[in-house]
């Protein structure tokens, strides 16, 4: 029991031990439930992908992104070129790399310009980024497809999947089936790496350059290599979820890849609290569920369909002013400060009496426009 | 003479996301906030003027009342969001206006729906003519330069030459000190985004002047005025003129010699470019940051 509880205590086994236990429920959950769930499974499968990528970049190493669905595109673009001939494709899983790497190369590319800008300037160029791709498709149009974008020949299910699948549970799954598992396969060991690489000397680097550059500079960190190398790491990710999502809903098209999609990962991440794996995940599910039950709701106070498919956005917006004005810890943060927080009073109680606290009125930072109002940091209490 | 109607055409661009631009410095000045949306506040008081507008009032009374329009919301979402952003994460207040970017689009599409208008021009739209040529300019264009050089005098008047310019300014330039003496440094932000706003919600009319509009038609705007007020070094209001002037000229070689879908691509090379060559801008005094 002792030797079980110290083995959890260490961080592989117990990101490990997770990653495989939710492999098995996403793997028995996808088999029992219909068609259309799996779509909706799917979906909510590259879009937690992609919000893991954007989490790290934004939660972690601090650096926003308001176009990692510019990554998305390529990532789905480069999967629809390689899958345009069934005859000729490459395996599926070297699709999926070729997609990483190309979106990977791009990231070193725009993470080396960004890595020298930080906050309003780096969402403006991200933002332009995001603008800027979709029209590259629609230019290179008898390549890209231009605005009907390319069809994606998406691929069977390989015989070894088929038998292992219905040696297991009995039944032959369906193509949705298929894509679905393969999405929270990704997902699961993406997540898994992911979270050993916020967790190990990496993550602790990218933090470190969030919380304080000076700081980190002094002590030794490299300020541009943690930029470029968290960014690198995030387009990637962006990327395979680009692929996921091309081959889920066999299209690349400029429209698909418009400024929505990358403010609906922002989105999903700021509900989720910036910088937990976990709550980029949480924030996909919210995003992806508002999304039906709003329009549900507004189809059924008489809005017409298009009207209707607008509440959702109306909802996640307001929400995510409202999550910035009174928890900008997001879900997950917040109720991981207010733990810390109860956690932090127990021990004050024991310790000091609370008269003895130094209360220090400079803070550090000098400009005057940072001053307007008492400064209360949420840094340092993220994990 | 393809190359002139071009930079012709460039000029009228050029004069509306020098507005726009103008708009983003005077708020970034003040709140030390890049207001991304901007755009969808524009957008929403350029669709009000066009119900106005087909609920059968003229073109002038509309305008009127969307610049009010754009006074008010300017005024409302300083004082119910800006003012109550913890400003210590740089992250938070872009979150906010984008925020509000979404929640705009949508309250928008689901007001005044989201298909594609036509939204008329105070003026005709055709080129001039002069000795059989027509020329890439015309009425509708000398207008919306017109408007945007009025503006902008309109706004020089009233921070060299008013008390309450003063005011705005001193609130801008060290809010401590100017609470210390006097000023009512709240209500001078609340002033500035309200101006600022009107100052977009008129380029948003005169982009719409003649063309079509729907809820995402200031989008890639947001973007060029982003631009070009980084271009002028974001803290200066000369600067913003010039850089829109200088980026409406670029992107609209771009668009005439190589193709409209590489615009946004070509502000993204020049924004790049900038940002590594010269990052305070062409005409900031500021501070580059060293990473």
């Amino acid at each position: 029991m002792q030797m079980l509880s110290r083995a959890w205590r260490h961080t592989l086994v117990r990101h490990a031990t997770l990653a495989v236990l939710g492999l098995l429920v996403a793997v028995v959950v996808l088999m029992s439930v219909d068609d259309f769930r799996n779509r909706q499974l799917t979906e909510l499968a590259y879009m937690a992908l992609a919000a893991g990528g954007l989490t790290l970049l934004t939660g972690i190493n601090g650096q926003i992104s308001l176009g990692h669905g510019a990554f998305m595109a390529i990532g789905a673009y480069t999967t629809a070129l390689l899958l345009q001939d069934p005859e000729t494709a490459l395996p599926l899983p070297l699709v999926l790399l070729a997609s990483l790497l190309v979106a990977l190369v791009v990231g070193v590319l725009v993470g080396v310009a960004a890595a020298r800008l930080h906050g309003p300037y780096l969402a403006g160029a991200t933002l332009t980024l995001a603008i800027a791709v979709p029209g590259i498709a629609r230019y290179f149009s008898t390549t890209l497809g231009g605005e009907q974008g390319l069809r994606v020949t998406s691929p069977e299910p390989p015989a070894w999947f088929l038998d292992a699948l219905f040696f297991l549970t009995g039944t032959e799954p369906s193509n949705s089936q298929y894509y679905a598992i393969l999405g929270w396969t990704l997902l699961v060991v993406v997540f898994f790496l992911l979270a050993n690489l916020i967790r190990g000397r990496v993550g602790r680097r990218w933090a470190a350059v969030r919380d304080d550059e000076v700081a980190a500079e002094l002590a030794g960190i490299n300020l541009a290599r943690a930029r470029v190398s968290a960014f690198t790491v995030s387009a990637a990710v962006a990327g395979l979820a680009g692929a996921l999502m091309a081959i889920q809903i066999r299209l690349a098209a400029p429209t698909a890849f418009e400024l929505t999609l990358s403010l609906t990962l922002l989105t999903a991440i700021v509900l989720g609290g910036l910088g937990t794996l976990s709550g980029a995940i949480i924030g996909s599910v919210v995003l992806v569920y508002t999304a039906r039950i709003a329009t549900d709701v507004g189809t059924a106070q008489g809005l017409d369909s298009i009207a209707a498919a607008e509440l959702a956005p109306l909802v996640y917006g307001t929400v995510m002013i409202l999550v910035i004005l009174l928890a900008p810890a997001g879900l997950v943060g917040s109720l991981l400060r207010w733990r810390a927080a109860r956690a932090a009073r127990g021990a004050d109680r024991r310790t000091t009496p609370p008269a003895a606290r130094p209360t220090d009125p400079h803070h550090p930072d000098g400009p005057a426009d940072q001053q307007r109002r008492p400064v209360a940091t949420t840094k340092g209490d993220q994990p | 003479m393809q190359l002139l109607n071009t930079l012709l055409s460039g000029l009228t661009l050029g004069a509306v996301y020098a507005a726009f631009a103008l708009a983003l410095v005077l708020i970034w000045r003040s709140t030390r906030i890049v207001n991304f949306a901007q755009a969808p506040m524009a957008m929403v008081t350029t669709l009000l003027a066009l119900e106005l507008i087909d609920a059968g009032y003229s073109y002038w009374v509309a305008g009127a009342v969307a610049l009010f329009a754009g006074l008010v919301l300017g005024a409302a979402v300083e004082f119910l969001l800006i003012r109550r952003v913890d400003q210590s994460s740089e992250i938070n207040p872009v979150i906010l206006t984008l925020g509000l970017f979404v929640a705009l689009h949508a309250a928008a599409a689901i007001i005044f729906s989201s298909q594609f208008r036509s939204f008329p021009a105070p003026f005709s739209i055709r080129g001039l003519e002069v000795g059989g040529t027509t020329f890439g300019i015309g009425p509708a264009d000398l207008f919306a330069i017109g408007a945007v050089v009025v503006t902008m005098g309109l706004l020089v008047l009233l921070f060299r030459f008013t008390d309450v310019g003063l005011k705005m300014r001193a609130s801008a330039f060290n809010q401590e000190v100017a609470k210390l003496l006097g000023v009512r440094v709240g209500s001078m932000l609340t002033l500035g985004w309200a101006l600022a706003a009107v100052v977009g919600s008129l380029s948003g009319l005169l982009i719409a002047g003649g063309g079509l509009v729907h809820p995402g038609y200031m989008d890639p705007v947001v973007v060029y005025g982003f631009v070009a007020a980084v271009l002028g070094g974001l803290d200066s209001p000369v600067g913003a003129v010039v850089g829109g002037l200088v980026l409406g000229l670029s992107l609209s070689l771009v668009s005439g010699y190589v193709g409209s879908q590489l615009v946004p691509l070509a502000a993204l090379v020049i924004l790049m470019l900038l940002l590594t060559l010269k990052p305070a801008g062409l005409f900031s005094q500021a501070q580059a940051r060293r990473v």
